[in-house]
C-alpha cells in the first residue's frame, strides 16, 4: 500500500527519467529537435553556437529546477513545432534543410504555424520563450550547464577569468 | 508566549530600518530589529548572472524566494494572476539584512530643492495627488550630510549647478573615470551640459574600516565581494550591534503589529526562523519593510479601534504606489568604448531634472551600469533580429561598442496605483498578500519620451552612429525604486504620517522607508530613505527623552 502511494507520488517525475534517456526531463525526440531550434537561434559560424554551447542542456536542467512550471509548454510547444514542419514541409523538423528550419522558426514567430496543438498555446509565446532561454544558455554563466567552455564570452572577447584587483587599468594615469 | 518587552521594535533591516537601529540603540533604547532575510556577507557574491537581484530568471539570490513569497497583479484589462518574487511584476527588493542597500547599484541621490515642491512649482496635475512634501530640502539637507558622512558617499558633484545648497562636500573622491565616461563629459560639455561625477555609496578609498571599490564587473545585484560598497549590513547595523543595545532576528516574518484598546500599538506578531509564531513587546514600532511589504503589514493588522488597519483611516495607506519611468536610449559607437571596469555608472547630469517646456518634472541622466553578456542578448534594437546569424553578429559588435544613456523619471502619483490586500491569496506563513493594481499616469510617458530624445542627443554628440530609444511601459510602476504608499503630510485625512514619519493617529508608531515619499524625486530614493531614517530618529530619541512614549 505504502509503496502504491509513493509510485503515485513520484508519477510525473518518472516520465522526466528515461532509461536510457541522457534528458532530465526532455525525451530524446523533444531534445534532438529543441537542439536544431536552437542551433537555428544562435547558428554556428567563426565562433560555436548553441548547440555546441550547450544551450539545450541548460534548458534541460532549468526544467527540473526553476523552470520546472514550463515543463508542459516545453512539451506542447515541441509537439507543435514537429506539427508545423509535417503541414509545411511534410517531413520532421530535424530532417528539414536549415533554410527550411528558419521558414519554420518565422511562421513561429509571426504566430502563423499551421498545426492543432497551437490551437490551444500560442506559437509564438513558445517561441520567444524558446529564444531567451537559449539566449540564456549560451550567453549565461556556464555553472548551469550552458555556454560551454564560455564559448560566448569569448566570442565577445570578455577576459577571464573576470578582472579581480586594479591589474586592469592603472591608478596613477587618469585617462 | 510574549518575549522580555523592549523599547523599539522595528520590522525591516534595511536603507531606513538598519539606520533608525542605530540611532535608537545609540541614544540607549533597548532595540528588536526583526528581519524576514538572512544575513549575507561578501562572501555570497557568486557572480550568477542569471540568479542576481538584477537579472532573477533563476530566482532571486537575496530573497524573496520563490517558493514561499507570492503577490496578486491585476493587469490593466482587469485579468488578474499570482506572481512570483522572481517575475518583474511582483516589485521585489530584496529580503536580506540590508534590504536592498545589500545589492544595489548605490547611487546616492539628494532630491533637488524642487523635488519637494512639485506642486506649488508645476501646479495640480489632472489625474494625480501630486502634492508638496511636508518637509523641504533644507529641513533635511543636514541629514543627507549625516547619511553621506555616516556611510560613506564617493563622487564629486561641483558641476552640478542645479543641486540644492550642501553644507559640506562629499567625503571621499570619485573613482578614475573609464572610457565611456570621459567620451560622454566630452560630449556633454559640447552640448553645453553640466556633467559630473555620480554621488555612490561605494569606497573609492578605504573608509570606515572597508576597502576601496576593486571594480569588477559583478557589481548591481551582486554582493561586493570585497565590501567596498555600502550598504546598512556593513555600516550602521554592526555600529547598533555593537552597543549592546539592539538585537538583531533574521528569517523573522512580520505578521502584525499588536495594538491595545488606547490606541496605540504595544508591539509586533510575527513568525520566527522555526516558523512559531511570537510576540515581541515594544513601546515604539518603527515599520521599515519597503514600500510594498509596509503597507502590507499595517492593512494586516486590524483591529476594534482599527478595523481598516493602522494608519488607514482615511484609506491612504498602500495608495500612490510608485517608482521610476526609467527612460534614455542606447546608442552604437564606432569604436570599442567597452572596457570591463565597474560599477559602469559613473557620470551624469541634472539638466532636465526640470524647467523641460510644458512638462511637469523629469529626471537625472547618466550612464548605465556595467553590461554583461546576458543584458545585451536581451537588448532588441529595431531592425535587427532577435535570433539568426544577423543577431549574432550584431552581439559581437554591440557588446563592446554599445553606450547607454537612462535616467529615473520623476512619476506623478496616482491614487488607484495602489497596493491592497488579496481576499483570497496567502503566502507560506498564512498572511494576506499584496494585490497591486492601477497604471501610471500618462504624463510620464510624455515625459520619458522627452527624456529620451535627450538621451539620445547626448548619445550622438558622443559619436552615436545609430541611436534608439529605451522606454517605459505603460503599466503600474513599483519595483526596487518603489515608494509613496503611506504618504507624509500634514494633513491627516489626505496622508498616514507626519513629517517625523509618526502615523496620524497612533502616538508610538513609525513608519520608516520610502512608503513616506511624497514624491519620488528624479533619482534612486536610497540617500533620500536614509535622511529621513536619521530625522525621524532624533525626534523618536527626542520625544522619548522628552514627554516619554511608553505606554
Amino acid at each position: 500500500m505504502q509503496m502504491a502511494v509513493v509510485a503515485t507520488a513520484a508519477g510525473p517525475m518518472v516520465s522526466c527519467i528515461g532509461t536510457s534517456n541522457p534528458w532530465r526531463c526532455l525525451s530524446e525526440d523533444e531534445a534532438r529537435t529543441l537542439e536544431a531550434l536552437a542551433d537555428r537561434i544562435i547558428p554556428a559560424d567563426q565562433d560555436p553556437g548553441a548547440l555546441w554551447a550547450g544551450a539545450v542542456n541548460f534548458i534541460d536542467r532549468q526544467l527540473v529546477g526553476p523552470y520546472r512550471k514550463l515543463q508542459k509548454t516545453y512539451r506542447l510547444g515541441l509537439t507543435g513545432t514537429h506539427e508545423t514542419s509535417v503541414a509545411m514541409f511534410g517531413k520532421r523538423f530535424t530532417a528539414l534543410t536549415p533554410e527550411q528550419r528558419d521558414e519554420v522558426l518565422r511562421a513561429l514567430e509571426k504566430d502563423q504555424a499551421p498545426g492543432e496543438t497551437w490551437k490551444q498555446t500560442s506559437a509564438k509565446q513558445f517561441f520567444d520563450l524558446v529564444v531567451s532561454h537559449t539566449m540564456q544558455g549560451f550567453y549565461g554563466d556556464p555553472r548551469h550547464g550552458g555556454n560551454r567552455e564560455r564559448a560566448s564570452w569569448k566570442m565577445l572577447r570578455l577576459p577571464f577569468p573576470p578582472v579581480r584587483g586594479r591589474q586592469a587599468y592603472d591608478l596613477t594615469k587618469t585617462s | 508566549m510574549a518575549l522580555a518587552r523592549v523599547n523599539a521594535v522595528i520590522v525591516g533591516a534595511g536603507a531606513g530600518g538598519g539606520i533608525v537601529a542605530s540611532q535608537l540603540a545609540e541614544a540607549g533604547l533597548t532595540v528588536v530589529l526583526l528581519e524576514r532575510g538572512k544575513w549575507y556577507t561578501a562572501f555570497d557574491c557568486r557572480k550568477d548572472d542569471l540568479r542576481n537581484q538584477r537579472t532573477s530568471v533563476l530566482g532571486c539570490a537575496f530573497g524573496p524566494d520563490d517558493e514561499r513569497h507570492r503577490r496578486v497583479v491585476v493587469d490593466p484589462d482587469g485579468k488578474q494572476r499570482i506572481v512570483a518574487p522572481s517575475d518583474g511584476a511582483y516589485s521585489n527588493t530584496a529580503a536580506c539584512v540590508g534590504g536592498g542597500t545589500f545589492s544595489y547599484g548605490a547611487m546616492a541621490w539628494r532630491y533637488l530643492e524642487k523635488d519637494f515642491r512639485l506642486r506649488s512649482t508645476y501646479g495640480a496635475v489632472a489625474g494625480s495627488t501630486l502634492d508638496d512634501w511636508p518637509i523641504s530640502y533644507q529641513d533635511l539637507e543636514l541629514y543627507y550630510t549625516k547619511a553621506e558622512w555616516e556611510l560613506g558617499v564617493s563622487g564629486d558633484d561641483t558641476n552640478n549647478i542645479f543641486k540644492g545648497p550642501r553644507s559640506r562636500p562629499l567625503p571621499l573622491p570619485p573613482l578614475p573615470p573609464s572610457r565611456e565616461h570621459l567620451i560622454l563629459k566630452a560630449a556633454a560639455e559640447r552640448l553645453k551640459l553640466h556633467p559630473f561625477d555620480i554621488p555612490m555609496l561605494r569606497n573609492t578609498v578605504p573608509y570606515k574600516g572597508r576597502p576601496a571599490c576593486m571594480r569588477c564587473r559583478w557589481c548591481v545585484g551582486f554582493a561586493c565581494e570585497v565590501n567596498a560598497r555600502t550598504g546598512t549590513h556593513n555600516t550602521v547595523i554592526p555600529r547598533a550591534l555593537a552597543t549592546g543595545n539592539c538585537t538583531l532576528r533574521t528569517e523573522c516574518v512580520a505578521k502584525e503589529v499588536l495594538t491595545n484598546e488606547q490606541g496605540r500599538v504595544t508591539g509586533v506578531a510575527y513568525f520566527n526562523e522555526r516558523g512559531r509564531l511570537e510576540e515581541q513587546p515594544a513601546d515604539l514600532v518603527v515599520v521599515a519593510a519597503s514600500a510594498t511589504e509596509t503597507p502590507r503589514l499595517l492593512l494586516n493588522s486590524t483591529s476594534r479601534l482599527f478595523p481598516n488597519g493602522l494608519g488607514n483611516r482615511y484609506d491612504w495607506v498602500g495608495r500612490n504606489l510608485q517608482g521610476h519611468a526609467y527612460a534614455g536610449a542606447y546608442g552604437l559607437m564606432e569604436t570599442d568604448t567597452y572596457d570591463d571596469l565597474g560599477p559602469g555608472a559613473s557620470i551624469a547630469i541634472c539638466d532636465y531634472n526640470h524647467g523641460n517646456p510644458g512638462l511637469v518634472g523629469g529626471g537625472m541622466l547618466c550612464n548605465e551600469f556595467i553590461r554583461l553578456p546576458i543584458h545585451a542578448a536581451m537588448l532588441r534594437p529595431p531592425g535587427v533580429p532577435a535570433w539568426g546569424a544577423v543577431h549574432k553578429a550584431f552581439m559581437r559588435k554591440l557588446f563592446n561598442r554599445c553606450m547607454a544613456v537612462h535616467g529615473p523619471v520623476q512619476e506623478m502619483p496616482v491614487f488607484e496605483a495602489r497596493l491592497q490586500l488579496d481576499p483570497r491569496v496567502v503566502d507560506a506563513w498564512g498572511i494576506p498578500v499584496a494585490r497591486l493594481s492601477g497604471v501610471r499616469h500618462p504624463h510620464d510617458l510624455e515625459v520619458a519620451n522627452y527624456i529620451s530624445e535627450k538621451a539620445a542627443a547626448w548619445l550622438k554628440e558622443a559619436g552615436a552612429t545609430s541611436t534608439w530609444p529605451k522606454l517605459p511601459g505603460k503599466g503600474l510602476s513599483g519595483g526596487q525604486h518603489q515608494a509613496g504608499t503611506c504618504r507624509m503630510g500634514n494633513d491627516p485625512k489626505a496622508s498616514v504620517v507626519d513629517r517625523y514619519c509618526r502615523v496620524h493617529d497612533v502616538a508610538n508608531l513609525f513608519v520608516v522607508d520610502g512608503s513616506v515619499h511624497v514624491t519620488n524625486g528624479g533619482f534612486n530614493p536610497v540617500l533620500t530613505i536614509m535622511a529621513i531614517a536619521y530625522m525621524a530618529s532624533d525626534h523618536m530619541v527626542q520625544t522619548w527623552k522628552g514627554t516619554g512614549m511608553r505606554g
